[in-house]
């Protein structure tokens, strides 16, 4: 495993300096990706999901004070010259983000925003760029591709624009592909489709993936591995289908129940988990969903409990009382 | 895109009626009699009657409108009872002078704004931001005419580099006829570049906030890159915008700095008009100058379609 991590951030945190004070929106975070495998990152708004993938972008806001180590192929990126970083950014790391609808350039035409990243990284001329936007616009399936290069965003659907985005970030092959939230701007019947070409293109290009989404339902079949964050921690990664099999942070188990059910009697209230998460600028001593949690006892309230692993070293979690597996209530 | 300009162009003609009317009334509600005014204190009764019948003012205001307005549409806007010149020739005379004022102004307060805004967008909240910030909002408050006597007192005066007052015709010696006009320009440009830089950096600042421009940087492009063909273009609407009112303002001519560098352009013209009360050339160069204005606006609104895709084909 560890000989072929392609991504692994080291203990990184983000802090953002608010007017209310510091806001931590990544907490000691530990992940690794290796090449060719999928990550799922999982957990609700202001969780710091979106902030750990701009940190691992380098595409933090100018306040924001990184700590900690990412290092992606062999090198630190928070330590890399500007110059350096520019050339893995849509080369070897490329990105899509959730909202397709700001996320390309309106004045400029879709085929000016493929093949500028193409002739950035690539050395092609422009006849072969054209021909390699083409193939890939088609590739993402949007029909009359060599048409759609004169087109400017605006004459695009929300689909249509993110398989563009799509496009562009697949254009140079790269090494690592971090999907934002890629499907939530979306409408339910294109997120399915969005999420399969994905798949396809990965599997394809042999590219390692970190998906991040707020559904744990996008992740279950789709990932290698799922990491599941709250306030800024991870508090719960496994591999996937060990995680679905017994999972033992409350907080996963409460996400989980809040899926809606396609089996369920219409008008069934979702069992949405009560409270809010905690604020980010005024951190709890102890467990960040203990106030929400209906395991948490005293401990809970007063210590942090650590990510730890349990049986399996792949397993962590981070609960002083995980949920009780049938191996556990056996013994 | 054509029926966008149709349009546009349709708007322009109930403008240009307004702006015509409101030219006339001005001219005629003017206090005092015309024929007073071109006959002088020792007009007998007689000579003022003459004269009104002869030049029409016995009839009505808006039967004398109309008249005007017809001659105005065969490219009659009258002649000066001064000086015997028509409107035509007084304009076509003094025109290139304040486009070359106004040509050679804006170029330089572009030339100053637009890098300045560029540079301190993209370091914005940075040392050279804040100081450029802060001169800029100084250079607000300095009026023309002072700007105008700092410069001619260094660069006439003390340096004695450049000509305080004057003018050559560009045909004559261009070369003179350029140094001539580097200070009434550079006045004007000191006066505009606040506003332009102010406004571009205050719209690149918001355009470097969004999503496109955050992919722009996670392709990977050369800032750049980003800076000119990420951001500039969609930040670049409200520029356009001040400096097609700042070009239509000035093809009225610029009055002060005209008078100061004795420049012979519309501006004087308009003053001089006014001075001696020659209300035919009054009415006949505001006309043209706000018919000038409403083009010029026209055009800019052409220029927004052609920076924004989305505006011409009619969305947004």
């Amino acid at each position: 495993m560890t000989g072929n991590t392609l991504l692994s951030v080291e203990d990184v945190t983000v802090d953002l300096p608010t007017p209310r004070g510091n806001l931590r929106a990544v907490d000691h975070v530990d992940l690794t990706v290796g090449a060719g495998r999928t990550l799922g990152i999982v957990g609700e708004s202001g969780c710091g999901k979106t902030m750990l993938s701009r940190a691992i972008l380098q595409l933090l806001p100018k306040k924001a004070k990184l700590s900690g180590r990412v290092m992606f192929d062999g090198q630190d990126l928070v330590q890399l010259a500007p110059e350096k970083l520019r050339k893995l950014r849509g080369r070897s790391l490329a990105v899509v983000f959730q909202d397709p609808m700001t996320s390309l350039n309106p004045v400029l035409t879709i085929g000016t925003q493929l093949i500028e990243t193409l002739q950035e990284h690539l050395e092609l001329d422009d006849a072969t760029a054209k021909k390699r936007s083409v193939e890939l616009l088609a590739a993402v399936g949007i029909p009359a591709p060599e048409q759609r290069l004169a087109q400017y965003p605006h004459q695009l659907s929300g689909g249509m624009r993110q398989r563009v985005a799509i496009a562009i970030a697949l254009s140079c092959e790269p090494k690592l592909l971090i999907a934002d939230e890629p499907t939530t701007a979306l409408d339910v019947t294109i997120q399915a489709q969005i999420l399969d070409l994905l798949a396809r293109e990965q599997r394809r290009r042999h590219m390692a993936m970190i998906i991040i989404t707020h559904d744990l339902g996008v992740v279950a079949g789709r990932t290698d591995e799922v990491a599941v964050m709250y306030a800024g921690r991870v508090v719960e990664r496994a591999p996937t289908p060990a995680l679905f099999k017994k999972m033992r942070m409350p907080y996963t188990e409460a996400l989980l129940a809040a899926l809606p059910k396609l089996d369920a009697a219409p008008h069934t209230p979702l069992p949405a988990i009560s409270g809010r998460p905690p604020d980010p600028t005024r951190p709890l001593q102890g467990c960040s969903f203990s106030p929400r949690c209906r395991y948490a006892v005293a401990r809970c309230q007063s210590e942090k409990p650590p990510l730890e692993a349990a049986e399996t070293s792949a397993h962590q979690f981070a609960c002083f009382h995980p949920i009780k597996t049938h191996a556990d209530a056996d013994a | 895109m054509a029926f966008f300009v149709a349009r546009r162009l349709l708007y322009l003609l109930p403008v240009l009626i307004a702006v015509s009317l409101l030219t006339f009334s001005i001219a005629s509600l003017l206090p005092g009699d015309l024929a007073y005014t071109i006959l002088g204190d020792q007009a007998t009764p007689e000579n003022v009657a003459a004269l009104r019948a002869d030049m029409g003012l016995d009839h009505p205001i808006w039967w004398r409108y109309l008249g005007w307005l017809g001659n105005v549409l065969q490219g009659d806007f009258g002649r000066s009872f001064r000086t015997g010149q028509t409107v035509l020739q007084a304009v076509a005379e003094r025109l290139p002078v304040s486009i070359e004022l106004m040509l050679l102004a804006q170029f330089g307060a572009l030339a100053i704004g637009v890098p300045l805004a560029i540079i301190c967008a993209a370091r914005s909240g940075g040392p050279f931001d804040r100081f450029m910030t802060g001169t800029a909002f100084g250079m607000l408050s300095v009026p023309t005419f002072l700007s105008a006597i700092l410069l001619i007192y260094l660069f006439a005066v003390e340096l004695r580099w450049l000509p305080a007052t004057g003018y050559v015709p560009f045909g004559e010696d261009p070369l003179a006829n350029l140094r001539f006009f580097v200070l009434p320009a550079l006045t004007l440009a000191l006066a505009e570049w606040p506003t332009i830089m102010r406004v571009l950096r205050s719209d690149m600042i918001a355009t470097l906030q969004e999503d496109y421009i955050a992919l722009a940087k996670a392709k990977g492009l050369t800032p750049a890159r980003i800076l000119f063909v990420h951001a500039l273009k969609p930040s670049s609407l409200t520029l356009v915008t001040i400096t097609g009112i700042n070009i239509g303002r000035l093809i009225g001519g610029a009055v002060i700095v005209e008078t100061i560098f004795a420049l012979p352009g519309i501006g004087r013209l308009l003053i001089g008009a006014i001075l001696t009360r020659d209300l035919i050339i009054l009415q006949g160069v505001v006309l043209l100058v706000g018919a000038g204005f409403v083009v010029m606006n026209f055009l800019v609104d052409m220029l927004y379609a052609v920076l924004d895709p989305r505006i011409r084909h009619g969305h947004a």
